[in-house]
């Protein structure tokens, strides 16, 4: 850690001089034999893996048409060449978005376009070999599929849909990253990224209870696989292990204790994040997120609330229809899911918790848009509700925000540098690097306004940020869960509820 | 990757972890605390004790404020919290704390 090179922090995002193979050290592991086959991949490279990948290739541009679309229409307009914050960060040309998606595009012009099998030369096509697949295990694991630069491309190709795509081929040609199928086999087998057993979830809610209770002297309940609970609270595992991100889950209790609501979680689906999207697989995207309807459905709950987590909440607010809808089981008077952070507004704004804004006010607070919710989705019933919504809670329960740069947020927010399935150590240097545009946004309003809290709504970015921010000398205190400061300005026992 | 103490191969993982958790021992933990240049204190063999208890229970690592409010009991409220945590371990008290007491690497977006 201590030998990465950070750029000073200035407040401004310098475009870097290109730096030919700078990022070519940082490789994510590869998966072990047995965490490929338990999510149902070959656990190595099979001797004819170059037609398998073809095959599958083939299977995937027929059934996303998307993807076709994608990799024929660039005309190499050069607009997104200084969007992604891990060119930004590490100045490798491979790391700029167009160059990204060429690493496929050079393969499909071989292999499935008329120019390209007749004259590959003229149309810079390749064949699938050894080194060219070395290539796409290194920059296809240094994109975090945050789709910043398809906002700035003039046709919308979106480079994560390219490197979902390809990890899909990667893995079947037992090419698995460990870190997103060790998580994976995980939550197909306990329930939950981390592995948490239902034991050890119960332990860790009936600790949260008594914790609260010292400190607070009411009694919020965090209750897990109540039957008949009103409302399912699915939160990314992360919020029973990690700080700031337990804070946020405190802050979830508080809500459902002070609106009177019941509400449970489940020990059978404990987790919201879904990696299925990360390595681009239709089918174990499903088979986690499935978890979820049959948690609700053995439950016999209402409605379903969703914790703060970025990447899921696209899963579950552009996918969960298709993927294990429909949710006709549940109470059709409210929206399900809903993000815990527009059901927290709600009854904010209906005056149904009382607020005291005034905890909070040794914080200047800025919002960090996660990308997956800023790109990836909506919330509430109005457009751009996921850049309001998040804004009008923290306005609702302190007095100092500020807003950073408005490049660095909403539809044009950087990554905090780890999505996407990188939150894993041996990308550590690529990590801190890709927080490089977030970090200097930060400072800016740090310098500016004192800003000393940069609140979140995604697991992900919690975990990057309190990592990497020591590393630009920005304590790790600044990073917040967005229910943190809800749960501080909470008067408990102050109002009757809805 | 391997440790080799007093003639015994302990193998351990790209990350540093021990492979076969069972053959933890005091000096296997001495020497992974040396590969990441940590000396350990009476405080990290609570923190490494802690986690090693919870997890023969569990079969997991704490949630981190459990593990915040334990120590705090043991060596005072003013030590019970994520920074004095990060003084010991500066990795982190739950990925590099782990590694030290033989537990498995903690996954998911942590």
């Amino acid at each position: 850690m201590a030998d990465i090179k950070t750029e000073q922090l200035t407040g401004k995002i310098k475009v870097p001089k290109i730096n030919e193979s700078a990022a070519t050290e940082d490789r994510a592991n590869r998966a072990r034999e047995e965490q490929n086959v338990l999510l149902g991949f070959p656990p190595s490279k099979p001797d004819n893996w170059q037609e398998i990948a073809l095959n599958k290739m083939g299977e995937l541009l027929t059934k996303y048409k998307s993807l076709k679309l994608f990799l024929d229409v660039c005309v190499k307009c050069g607009a997104c060449t200084d969007k992604c914050h891990y060119f930004l960060g590490t100045g490798d040309p491979n790391n700029m978005p167009v160059a990204r998606q060429e690493l496929m595009r050079k393969v499909y012009r071989k292999h499935f376009t008329t120019a390209g099998k007749l004259f590959p030369g003229l149309s810079r096509a390749e064949e699938l070999t050894e080194d060219v697949m070395d290539e796409w295990w290194n920059y296809y694991h240094q994109c975090s599929q945050c789709r910043r630069c398809s906002v700035f491309c003039p046709f919308g190709i979106d480079t994560a849909e390219i490197s979902m795509a390809a990890r899909e081929i990667m893995n079947s040609v037992g090419m698995g990253q460990k870190y997103s199928n060790e998580v994976l086999g995980k939550v197909v087998t306990v329930g939950n990224n981390l592995g948490i057993e239902k034991p050890a979830l119960q332990n860790s809610l009936e600790f949260l209870e008594d914790d609260v209770k010292e400190e607070t002297g009411t009694d919020v309940k965090f209750p897990l696989d109540q039957k008949n609970a009103e409302v399912l609270l699915i939160a990314p595992s992360a919020d029973f292990f990690s700080s700031p991100h337990i804070e946020g889950l405190i802050g979830y209790g508080k809500v459902f204790h002070e609106a009177g609501v019941s509400w449970t979680m489940s020990s059978y689906a404990s987790e919201f994040a879904n990696f299925g999207m990360f390595i681009g697989n239709y089918d174990l995207m499903k088979k986690v997120a499935i978890r979820i309807r049959d948690a609700a459905e053995e439950l016999n709950v209402k409605r379903i609330v969703v914790g703060e987590c970025g990447h899921a909440w696209r899963v579950a607010y552009s996918f969960w229809n298709t993927l294990i809808g429909p949710f006709d089981f549940l109470d059709p008077e409210h929206r399900s899911p809903a993000h815990i952070c527009e059901f927290t507004l709600d009854l904010i704004q209906r005056d149904a918790l009382k607020i005291d804004k005034s905890y909070n006010d040794d914080l200047v607070v800025t919002f960090h848009d996660s990308c997956n919710v800023a790109r990836g989705s909506r919330m509430g019933n109005s457009p751009g509700g996921q850049f309001e919504i998040p804004r009008e809670l923290i306005k609702s329960v302190c007095r100092n925000f500020v807003d950073m740069d408005e490049e660095t947020i909403r539809e044009v927010t950087y990554c905090c540098g780890a999505g996407g399935g990188l939150l894993t150590d041996e990308l550590m240097d690529l990590r801190v690097k890709g927080a490089m545009p977030r970090a200097q946004a930060l400072h800016e309003v740090m310098e500016r306004n004192g800003v000393n809290t940069m609140a979140m709504i995604c697991a992900i970015c919690k975990a990057q940020f309190t990592k990497v921010l020591p590393e630009y000398g920005v304590d790790m205190s600044v990073v917040a869960s967005v229910h943190q400061l809800v749960s501080n300005a909470i008067v408990l026992g102050g109002k009757k509820g809805v | 990757m391997a440790i080799e103490l007093n003639g015994v191969t302990y193998e351990t993982d790209e990350d540093g972890y021990l492979i076969q958790l069972d053959l933890w021992n005091e000096e296997v933990a001495v020497a992974l605390a040396n590969n990441e240049n940590i000396k350990l204190t009476d405080a990290h063999w609570e923190v490494i004790n802690f986690l090693r208890d919870y997890y023969d229970e569990y079969n997991v690592a704490p949630m981190i404020r459990i593990l915040t409010k334990a120590i705090g009991k043991k060596f005072g409220q003013e030590k019970g919290n994520t920074k004095y945590l990060y003084e010991l371990y500066p990795g982190g008290p739950s990925k590099q704390a782990c590694k030290i007491a033989g537990l498995p690497k903690p996954t998911g977006c942590v």
